[in-house]
């Protein structure tokens, strides 16, 4: 269940109330996201599309715990992030969030297995974990064989599938997807949004995607349209 | 340990910029090493001298010589326990380039008043014996090749001739820095074959009963010998190697200074490469804060590159110096004690570490500051 309206039930996993982003530019402020609220349930898969400069991204921002709000709260699995402190943060967002960039922003000088590691070098698995997690990661974005390639060895959609190995590997609450398909062909496209709805629908991933392309955006259960800083619509559609 | 590939990897991305970092480091280093190595070398008088012996030279100049009778008249004063007296040769062998310096010596008292010196006593009996005989320090022995009842000639360039000699010993030294380049004969033999100058010795070297009336001994001495033909000028040992060293200048400031400049532009230099790399990656460090990686993991991340950088140019830069400077004093003599010292190594890594910590450091505190947001907009 995805409500905008601010009365959702205290089963949301994230529940957003009286968002408010504003930022100062030219001295004059600018209010990105006015009034903002958004109830998401475990195991949703939402996007969100919207002009831009509608504010999806700094709403991804907010979530995702990169930014903070001008107003207004976030609670995500009981914590209220907003009232964190920066560095409860930072441990917060390694255990509870994967993100998903549109230029996938993988370490050139590490090899994809390196770079699905990341993640876990903030945990206290061991190094054979460590290697395990990694190596199911990549398994499961089909990328087994890969797993010593430096991401210049790699196409754009397998860069983008090492990027959702890495936003994985860890186990976190939920995905935040900034324009994952953005930089690709039709069939990586493709290729990434089924690989997100299959972690949606086989693992229970609760993921929130930003995206300007219809396609991607139809793959969701949920699509959130964004315009001047405000949630407008709520669109209950049939799994894909 | 964890970090280390990430870390490694990184310092790897543009090896032309590493190797001139690392490059920039080890010549630093190298040079920083040989200064020292230098200092040393000039200093190796001061640094060995005894803290119970007086240098008395003439009070003119050390060229000048003094009366050899002055030994016992210094032997009356309260507070002398032991005198001894050279004179310098200043011969060469063979050649202009074959320089290390020779000594008349009172064989009677040498060894009491150099204890540091080593002769197996049999080597000494046999010089003692021997009116031509010398005993070579091991390093001068070791680079021409003498061995025991080897004859050398010696060039005179003061008392004219070629004068032969037969190696009846070679001594060596406690400490590492004690010098075993020197090649003492009998001052008797000097006296004996010279024809000018008869009856005088270069210096005099006294060992004081307490050396904590060291100073009152010289002044008692240079007393004894004020407003007669051949004044005295009396220090210790160490206030007189110093006051050697400064003849050639001041050596410690024109190294410190040399030192400091390059240290200086190292920095500036070092401190522009991490600056550049950091900037370079702003989106990755960008990315590693949003997937967790705290701002001081980020901050020992990019200043682990700065030390890792000073620390492989540091390494290759003292290591290079120690193998140069195991081939010996370089110079053909000037310098005999030309070796760089432990301690000294380990300053250099220890200002190695300091820069690359240095350098690092801005550049780490700016990535530790990234605004996320912000840094990924730029990516």
């Amino acid at each position: 269940m995805v409500r905008i309206d601010g009365n959702g039930g205290g089963t949301s996993l994230i529940r957003v109330r009286n968002l408010d982003k504003a930022y100062v530019r030219g001295g004059q402020a600018v209010h990105v996201l006015r009034g903002l609220n958004l109830d998401v349930e475990e195991g949703e898969f939402v996007a969100f599309m919207g002009p831009s400069g509608s504010g999806k991204t700094t709403l991804l921002n907010l979530l995702g715990g990169l930014d903070l709000p001008s107003s207004g709260s976030i609670t995500v699995a009981g914590d209220e992030i907003t009232a964190l402190s920066a560095a409860k943060l930072t441990a917060w967002r390694a255990r509870h969030v994967g993100f998903i960039f549109q230029m996938y922003n993988l370490m050139p000088v590490l090899t994809a297995f390196q770079n699905v590691e990341l993640p876990l070098l903030l945990t206290r698995l061991s190094k054979a974990e460590r290697r395990a997690h990694a190596e199911a990661a990549l398994e499961l974005v089909g990328l087994k064989d890969r797993i010593g390639h430096y991401p210049r060895e790699l196409s754009g959609g397998q860069e983008q599938r090492v990027a959702i190995a890495r936003a994985i590997v860890a186990d976190p609450t939920f995905l935040l997807c900034d324009e994952p398909t953005g930089d690709l062909d039709r069939a990586s496209a493709d290729e990434v949004m089924d690989l997100l709805h299959r972690l949606c629908a086989d693992y229970g991933k609760t993921i929130l995607l930003v995206t300007h392309d219809p396609r991607a955006a139809e793959r969701a259960r949920t699509l959130l349209h964004l315009e001047k800083g405000a949630l407008v619509e709520a669109v209950k559609k049939h799994e894909a | 340990m964890k970090f280390f590939a990430l870390i490694w990897r990184n310092m790897a991305r543009k090896k032309v910029r590493t190797t001139l970092t690392i490059g920039s480091y080890a010549v630093a280093l190298f040079l920083f090493g040989l200064l020292a190595t230098i200092q040393t070398a000039f200093n190796q008088g001061v640094d060995v001298a005894g803290a119970d012996r007086l240098v008395t030279r003439n009070k003119i100049s050390l060229i000048m010589p003094l009366p050899v009778a002055y030994k016992e008249r210094m032997l009356q004063l309260p507070g002398v326990k032991e005198v001894t007296y050279a004179s310098w040769f200043g011969g060469k062998y063979q050649d202009d380039k074959n320089f290390f310096p020779q000594f008349a010596i009172d064989t009677d008292t040498w060894l009491r008043v150099y204890p540091e010196f080593k002769v197996p006593p049999a080597q000494w009996s046999a010089f003692l014996a021997d009116r031509e005989g010398c005993v070579i320090g091991q390093a001068t022995a070791a680079k021409y090749g003498f061995k025991i009842g080897d004859r050398v000639p010696i060039i005179a360039t003061i008392f004219g001739g070629v004068w032969e000699f037969n190696v009846d010993g070679i001594y060596t030294g406690h400490r590492q820095e004690d010098d075993v380049t020197q090649f003492w004969f009998h001052g008797a033999y000097l006296e004996e074959r010279r024809q000018w100058g008869k009856g005088m010795v270069g210096w005099y070297v006294i060992r004081v009963k307490d050396p904590d009336r060291a100073i009152y001994v010289s002044k008692a001495i240079d007393d004894r010998f004020a407003n007669s033909s051949w004044e005295t000028k009396t220090e210790t040992e160490s206030a007189f190697a110093s006051g050697f060293v400064k003849q050639m200048g001041n050596i410690k400031l024109l190294i410190l200074v040399i030192g400091t400049v390059v240290f200086f532009t190292l920095l500036l230099v070092t401190g522009n490469t991490m600056a550049m790399a950091v900037r370079e990656r702003t989106g990755e460090l960008a990315v590693l804060k949003t997937i967790g990686f705290r701002n001081g993991t980020v901050l020992w991340l990019v200043l682990a590159e700065s030390l890792g950088y000073a620390i492989q140019g540091g390494v290759i830069g003292l290591a290079a110096v120690k193998l140069y400077t195991l081939r010996g004093d370089p110079t053909g003599g000037m310098l005999p004690l030309f070796y760089l010292s432990a301690g000294k190594m380990a300053l250099g890594l220890a200002v190695t570490l300091a820069l690359g910590a240095a350098a690092g450091i801005i550049p780490a505190w700016l990535a530790m500051r990234l605004r996320i947001v912000e840094a990924l907009r730029r990516v």
